[in-house]
């Protein structure tokens, strides 16, 4: 090697090696990617729309009869002529073409239930709805990052083992009868707070009040919330203790870094992508989970509407609510992947050295 | 200008009897450094006095085994040495000889499942717990083995600076080891291997630190970025620091260091002045020394026979006993280190 190399020279001799190379890098990974998921998301819009299509068709509920009633008086004529008008009668590729078109210029069709238009029974219910799942996410988000990273960092401690025990015990209890225990626990037997609906019973709209709405929301929120965060506290806490191992931690530690200065410098930092990662993604179990606790609360959200829907053979309606709830999830999704493209620095920034 | 590798500074050459096997072993030069450079800046005391002392250190792990019977595994036993300011102290050893543990209970980080017993006196004075926080990170520092040890996610000018250092220290420290300002904004992930090593030390010296523990700080670095950082090292050392560079490498030991101890299955089996290694084995005392000689590439090139025994298998008395050729019955009783020729041994018979 013929190098200079002089113990006593200063290393600024060389100076910095390829300093040209520093990356002012835009970080455009992941258009394509993106590009991707769109098309992907119209793929699933699709196969989601010919789904709910085929089953609605195919249930043994008669939307004619759930339409006028069982008891009507209405004569056979009338009855052909209602169907002919609904195109009942048209094969099937015509029927969803029809509707896809329609939809296509905004147009959802009539509910049969609420005997309004789609869009309309939608954007009202899914108000509703988005009001509980955006607090029961937040809330959930929240706590259970902040549980996993206690119980991460007092691994095998008391709130550690008790906390697991309670998302182990979570995630094998069904919504249905966590929403029934707390319904029954605070509302029935401590009467503190209403046993359904969005609003007290017999108010007119008008008079409903902000403390109203949240007083009927306390109950579905926390149920919500409790169901949705156990995910996030394993999730955080498996992480933790993944980071605690690594050799960055280590070195941080040997450099003199207090407990509080390892969570605040470097943990959280490198948890909370994942973690915010996770809780975009997650869009469909909290869907499922609303869908549930608006029906054990009889929140007027678009869960109670499915369920009604279905009931009624709806089909306008329930097509209406899979399109919504294929894209709510594919918007979380999404919204997953474009954070971490543009968060992360090592999917952000280039590399200035190979 | 020519090879002037970081033994020069004591007018040894790198190169061993044998020739080694450093392609860029520079021949006997001794350097402008002189002991001039040794004024024993350090406070508390001269260059060549011990700062870091370990007398019977020993390391004990308590193990959870099936069926919940806990049992105990010593890792690192009857271990003594010192570090001295001005000067660089290898350790070397095989896998599992325990280099990394010494460092750890030094720096008082190993995890929470380890025990050491024995003590460990930092410039006279015994280290604690509370006096190993108060010094981690600002007296004492650990130089890491790769970038792996930053934190991905942590721009390189705070990491650098770290929770102890500020923003003027950082700058400072960029500019002594020739690292481009703009460096401060990239993220480990985008720092050349050369960069890296400069980064790492440039965050050990922010503090202006007594002694320094390196783990492997040249693990797979090339030949000239190794001495690009042994250049920084002897430096470090000159300025009054103590160092202690962890290594596999036994060349670059050679190169480097002042004084060497041998690590052998969680002890010490001998620590001798760096010129008797270069000399070849005949200087040596140990059987293992000379072994490690012997295996060296431009050597004999004769590996040792056996293996290293693992912490829940030593052997009673020595613990090279199995793998040595002059084992005497004596060799199964306590063996304690003592002086020979200006190094320490611990082996019965060496002379
Ligand atoms: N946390 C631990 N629990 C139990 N045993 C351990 C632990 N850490 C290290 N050991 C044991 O202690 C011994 C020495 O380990 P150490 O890491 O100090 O080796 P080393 O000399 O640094 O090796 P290397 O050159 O591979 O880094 C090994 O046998 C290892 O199995
Ligand atoms: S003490 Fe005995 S067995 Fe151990 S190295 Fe010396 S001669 Fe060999
Ligand atoms: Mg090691």
């Amino acid at each position: 090697m013929s190098g200079a190399v002089n113990i006593t020279g200063a290393a600024g001799a060389d100076g910095i090696a390829g300093a040209d190379g520093i990356a002012g890098a835009e970080g455009i990974a992941g258009i394509a990617g993106i590009a991707g998921v769109v098309a992907r998301m119209l793929l699933l819009l699709f196969l989601v729309s010919v789904l709910t299509f085929v089953l609605i068709v195919n249930a043994p509920i008669d939307p004619l009869i759930s339409y006028i009633g069982a008891e009507s008086t209405l004569s056979p004529a009338a009855r052909e002529d209602i169907a002919r008008h609904w195109g009942l009668s048209d094969p099937l590729p015509e029927r969803y073409l029809r509707w896809v078109g329609n939809i296509a210029q905004g147009d959802f069709g009539m509910s049969i239930t609420y005997k309004r238009p789609v869009i309309q029974v939608i954007r009202e219910r899914f108000t509703y709805s988005l009001a509980l799942m955006a607090l029961a996410w937040a809330f959930s988000g929240l706590l259970g990052y902040a549980a996993g990273i206690w119980a991460g960092l007092r691994k095998g401690g008391l709130f550690d083992r008790a906390i697991k025990l309670f998302c182990l015990v979570l995630q094998s209890a069904p919504t249905f009868w966590l929403g029934l225990l707390i319904l029954s626990v605070f509302s029935v037997w401590l009467g503190w707070f209403p046993i359904g609906m969005a609003a007290p019973a017999g108010k007119l709209a008008a008079e409903v009040t902000l403390s109203d709405r949240i007083h009927h929301l306390i109950l579905p929120v926390c149920t919500l919330t409790v169901v949705s965060a156990g995910k996030m506290v394993l999730f955080t806490r498996q992480k933790l203790i993944e980071i605690m191992d690594s050799d960055y931690i280590l070195f941080a530690r040997a450099r003199g870094e207090s407990e509080g200065q390892l969570v605040f410098r470097h943990i959280l930092r490198n948890t909370a992508l994942p973690a915010v990662t996770l809780q975009f993604s997650s869009f469909s179990e909290l869907f499922g989970g609303m869908a549930l606790a608006e029906t054990v609360f009889s929140y007027p959200g678009i869960g109670t509407a499915t369920a009604a829907a279905a009931l009624n053979g709806d089909a306008p309606l329930l097509l209406g609510i899979a399109g919504i709830s294929a894209l709510f999830v594919f918007s979380g999704n999404l919204t997953a992947n474009i954070l971490y493209s543009v968060v992360d620095p090592r999917l952000r920034e280039e590399k200035s050295y190979v | 200008m020519r090879d002037m590798m970081s033994a020069g500074m004591r007018g040894v050459s790198v190169v061993t009897d044998g020739g080694s096997a450093r392609p860029d072993g520079g021949s006997d030069q001794t350097g402008g450094m002189s002991a001039g450079m040794r004024d024993g800046k350090a406070p508390g005391g001269e260059n060549g006095g011990p700062l870091l002392t370990a007398r019977e250190l020993s390391v004990e792990f308590s193990l959870y085994r099936k069926g919940l019977s806990q049992t105990r595994l010593t890792a690192v036993r009857s271990l003594s040495l010192d570090a001295r300011r001005g000067e660089i102290l290898a350790v070397i050893g095989s896998s599992g000889a325990g280099k990394s543990l010494l460092a750890g209970a030094i720096l008082g980080i190993l995890p929470a499942n380890a025990l050491v017993k024995g003590e460990l006196l930092y410039n006279g004075e015994v280290l604690t717990p509370a006096s190993q926080r108060q010094y981690r990170g600002t007296e004492i520092v650990l130089i890491p083995q790769s970038v792996d040890y930053l934190d991905p996610l942590m721009r390189a000018g705070k990491q650098v600076a770290g929770a102890r250092g500020d923003k003027k220290g950082q700058r400072e420290a960029f500019k002594r080891y020739g690292l481009d300002p703009r460096a401060e904004r990239m993220f480990p992930f985008q720092l050349s291997g050369g960069m890296a090593r400069r980064m790492l030390i440039a965050a050990a010296v922010i503090t202006k630190p007594q002694l320094i523990v390196a783990d492997e700080p040249t693990a797979g670095l090339d030949g000239e970025l190794a001495l690009e950082t042994l250049r920084h090292f002897r430096q470090l050392a000159d300025g009054g620091a103590a160092i202690l560079l962890i290594t596999h490498d036994i060349d670059l030991a050679l190169a480097a260091a002042d004084r060497i101890a041998v690590f052998y299955a969680g002890t010490v089996v001998e620590i001798a002045p760096a010129a008797d290694f270069r000399q070849g084995k005949a200087a040596l005392r140990h059987p293992y020394s000379k072994a490690l000689i012997d295996a060296l590439p431009g050597n004999a090139f004769t590996p040792i026979t056996g293996t290293q025994p693992p912490p829940d298998h030593l052997p009673p008395g020595c613990l090279f006993a199995d793998r040595c050729a002059g084992r005497r019955p004596a060799c199964d009783g306590e063996i304690a280190p003592r002086a020979l020729r200006g190094g320490e041994v611990k082996c019965l018979y060496a002379t």
